[in-house]
């Protein structure tokens, strides 16, 4: 029992880690209906520009505004550049051009801070807390521990402002309807460029967590692929419902990995082990048949 | 008519008179070299050490030596991404420059080398699939075009099991091995090794694989936590490899008793996983540093001339670097080899560089002749025997660099490359391949 509730623990750990790339997918969805393709790119871009200027010289918090500058100036050129021509465009036709900004950062930010994978430190150790060890011989991250506090003041601050700001209004306001928006007075240009702004910000908290857990590197575009299950599940739309949705897979897919392969493998033999790569779709795909919406999306109705 | 084009007629005929003042008589042979890697996409750090490597040494040949025999080593890059499609791209772009003269190809992927290895085949052009690709090619009798050189991931995982027993005094028997393996045919290709290991020497096998890419590995590391072995085997790619350094790190399984493959010993492996990697072991068949003497000389020669390959110096002695120059080594041995065969001077077709990679023979005096003793290991080739060597060196993570802790250790030959022969028999049947005779090859 006490190693059920370890991978449990655990899993749930890793869910926050997934929420916290999700996030970035829902604020651009929430403000502008886009399914942003180029998040994971946006989280390698960010990492890589820490790393890159500290390895510049500069140090850890310096390094981390300019990071936030450097997403910051990005989420403002993709707007004027790529977006602002799109407004009014069938969604399909934005979800392609984030596609193109994928590969278009994948390809630069290498470019500009070069592609050697290299360590982030940010001065929180990934070892077991000793005394939960002792106590109750389980193992419980310290790492883990602060990326589930940074995500839970994120998602805070990312609630209250949506709900609460008249920025945050605004944003839903044009995820609506753009042109609506636009005839009631809501600048679309701005707006979009404080969304993709803030999205680079919340690329660059993912960006910081998953590079000092497993290095800064090509691979952390791959962190998408972890948070698009917890999309489905949690909703497009909902903050909250990321960290749910993450929790849920988190916690699913590793007490699956644990528990499913030994019953597959007595009924037909081999070995089914490295299930969650795929075992998150499965699940969100079950709970797309029951809620087409996720657990917390809002219910689209349309008027005939 | 004539009279109005004369002066172009004239100007055309000093031209090609200039021009053939410019030529000498006889154009000096050229070896080509396609070159099938890459450098940029998710593995791109790898491939500019490795491709920079090879290509320095090249140029290292063509500046020290004149050239194999006054024959000077050309190549033409073609950017994969490590992706399958454009493998084929790039070698469908290449063949044709290689119909005259062809080194053997290093693509530096096993699926890229899984497409090619029937096309290559049918145009003649000889592949070296050095640490990676198709193990049973080693069967030159079924594979007379694919070279899995110096050692293979069976004979990699035999050794590994050969280092620990001998750290655990000689004897496995009721000691239990965790198989840590990357869900994909690369990381499959060592279970039949580690069973036939497993079986011979009486240990527990663990098997435990992780989902493309391995960036989330908790669920693994806690079921072994919970298994408690003696060593983890570790069979990892890209960024499954820190991750596993680190989950290690977050359970407490100490980084000495984890023992990985040569995909997981670079610096490029271990740097981003700072601490958590001190301690940490790996197979390598190339040794890192710039203690080789060729690898100081390739410094001094091809960078002093300003003929370097690499944008980042850095690189230069790194565990990739100095195995993309050990992978031109082999290369340019085999020219040498063909040459004394098919003529001096003379450069050499894919069908005889074929031939020199089955009979290459490189030995300890000659790697001292050429600086890079203990760089790798004696090589021998056959028609029956594509591999020449089978053997690797174990290396430890010091947190700076990498320290080799073994001399050179070769797996169970015996135990092993009955399995390749089988599995060789298999594919020749279902491809209705005639095996060469063996025996009549020299």
């Amino acid at each position: 029992m006490n190693f059920f509730f370890e991978v449990l623990i655990g899993g749930l750990l890793s869910g926050v880690m997934y929420a916290l790339v999700a996030l970035g997918f829902v604020m651009i969805y929430k403000a502008s209906g886009v399914f942003n393709f180029a998040q994971g790119a946006m989280v390698y871009m960010a990492a890589l520009s820490v790393v890159g200027c500290i390895e510049k010289g500069a140090p850890l918090w310096l390094a981390i505004i300019l990071a936030f500058g450097i997403m910051t100036l990005f989420g403002i050129a993709t707007e004027k550049f790529v977006l602002r021509k799109l407004v009014n465009q069938p969604p399909i036709a934005l979800f392609m051009a984030t596609i193109g900004l994928a590969f278009f950062i994948e390809g630069l930010a290498p470019m500009i801070f070069g592609s050697d994978p290299r360590a982030l430190e940010l001065g929180i150790v990934d070892e077991p807390i000793e005394s939960v060890l002792e106590n109750f011989n389980m193992v419980i991250s310290k790492f883990d521990l602060v990326a589930a506090g940074v995500a839970a003041v994120l998602v805070t601050v990312l609630a209250l402002f949506f709900q609460y700001t008249r920025v945050g209004r605004a944003l839903r306001a044009v995820a609506d309807d753009h042109q609506a928006a636009l005839s009631i007075g809501i600048p679309l240009q701005h707006i979009w460029a404080i969304v993709w702004g803030v999205a680079g910000f919340v690329a660059l908290v993912a960006g910081m967590m998953w590079g000092a857990r497993n290095g800064v590197q090509f691979a952390l575009t791959f962190t998408a692929l972890k948070a698009l299950p917890v999309l489905i599940l949690g909703g497009f739309t909902s903050v909250p419902g990321a960290i749910v949705g993450g929790l849920i897979i988190g916690a699913s897919e590793k007490l699956a990995e644990i528990y499913i392969p030994p019953v597959m493998q007595d009924l037909f033999g081999g070995n089914f082990g490295g299930i969650e790569g795929w075992f998150p779709y499965v699940l969100a795909l079950l709970f797309l048949l029951v809620r087409p919406e996720g657990l917390f999306g809002e219910k689209h109705i349309d008027r005939v | 008519m004539i009279k109005k084009f004369k002066p172009a007629l004239a100007a055309a005929a000093v031209s090609l008179a200039l021009f053939a003042q410019a030529q000498p008589v006889f154009a000096a042979e050229e070896q080509f070299f396609p070159v099938i890697g890459y450098r940029v996409g998710p593995y791109g750090a790898n491939g500019q050490s490795f491709y920079g490597g090879f290509i320095d040494y090249l140029n290292y040949v063509n500046l020290k030596e004149k050239g194999v025999n006054g024959v000077m080593m050309t190549w033409e890059e073609c950017e994969t991404e490590y992706n399958n499609a454009k493998g084929v791209e790039c070698y469908e772009r290449l063949k044709g420059k290689a119909a005259k003269s062809a080194g053997p190809i290093h693509n530096m992927s096993t699926g890229i080398s899984y497409a090619l290895i029937d096309k290559s085949a049918q145009d003649k052009l000889p592949m070296a699939m050095m640490g990676y690709g198709r193990t049973d090619a080693v069967d030159g009798s079924v594979f007379p075009y694919a070279f899995p050189l110096v050692t293979t991931y069976q004979m990699q995982a035999s050794a590994i099991v050969k280092f620990i027993k001998d750290k655990e005094g000689g004897n496995l028997a009721g000691k239990k091995i965790v198989y840590l393996y990357h869900d994909s045919a690369y990381g499959k290709e060592a279970i039949i090794a580690m069973e036939a290991e497993a079986a011979l020497n009486k240990f527990t096998l663990v098997q435990i694989p992780v989902a493309h890419p391995g960036n989330e590995q908790g669920a693994q590391w806690l079921k072994i936590r919970q298994e408690k072995p003696d060593f983890v085997v570790f069979w990892g790619w890209g960024v499954m490899n820190q991750t596993a350094l680190k989950a290690a790190q977050k359970v407490g399984f100490p980084r000495e008793k984890m023992i990985g493959s040569w995909w997981t010993g670079s610096e490029e492996d271990v740097i981003p996983a700072g601490d958590a990697a001190k301690g940490y072991m790996a197979a390598t068949w190339n040794v890192a540093g710039k203690q080789v003497p060729l690898i100081a000389d390739i410094e001094k020669v091809v960078y002093g001339a300003g003929k370097g390959n690499l944008q980042d110096k850095a690189k230069i002695g790194t565990i990739l670097y100095n195995r993309g120059v050990s992978a031109a080594v082999l290369s340019v041995e085999a020219i040498r080899k063909g040459q004394e065969k098919y003529g001096k001077g003379k450069a050499l077709t894919g069908e005889q560089t074929r031939w020199a990679l089955e009979n290459l023979n490189i030995t300890e005096a000659r790697l001292k002749a050429i600086g890079a003793t203990d760089l790798l290991p004696e090589i021998k080739t056959s028609c029956d025997n594509h591999e020449g060597s089978g053997k690797v060196k174990i290396q430890q993570w010091d947190g700076a660099k990498w320290v080799p802790v073994s001399g050179w250790i070769e797996g169970n030959k015996g135990l092993i490359h009955p399995l390749f022969q089988a599995s060789a028999k298999q594919y020749a049947k279902e491809k209705g391949i005639t095996p060469r005779d063996c025996s009549k090859e020299k």
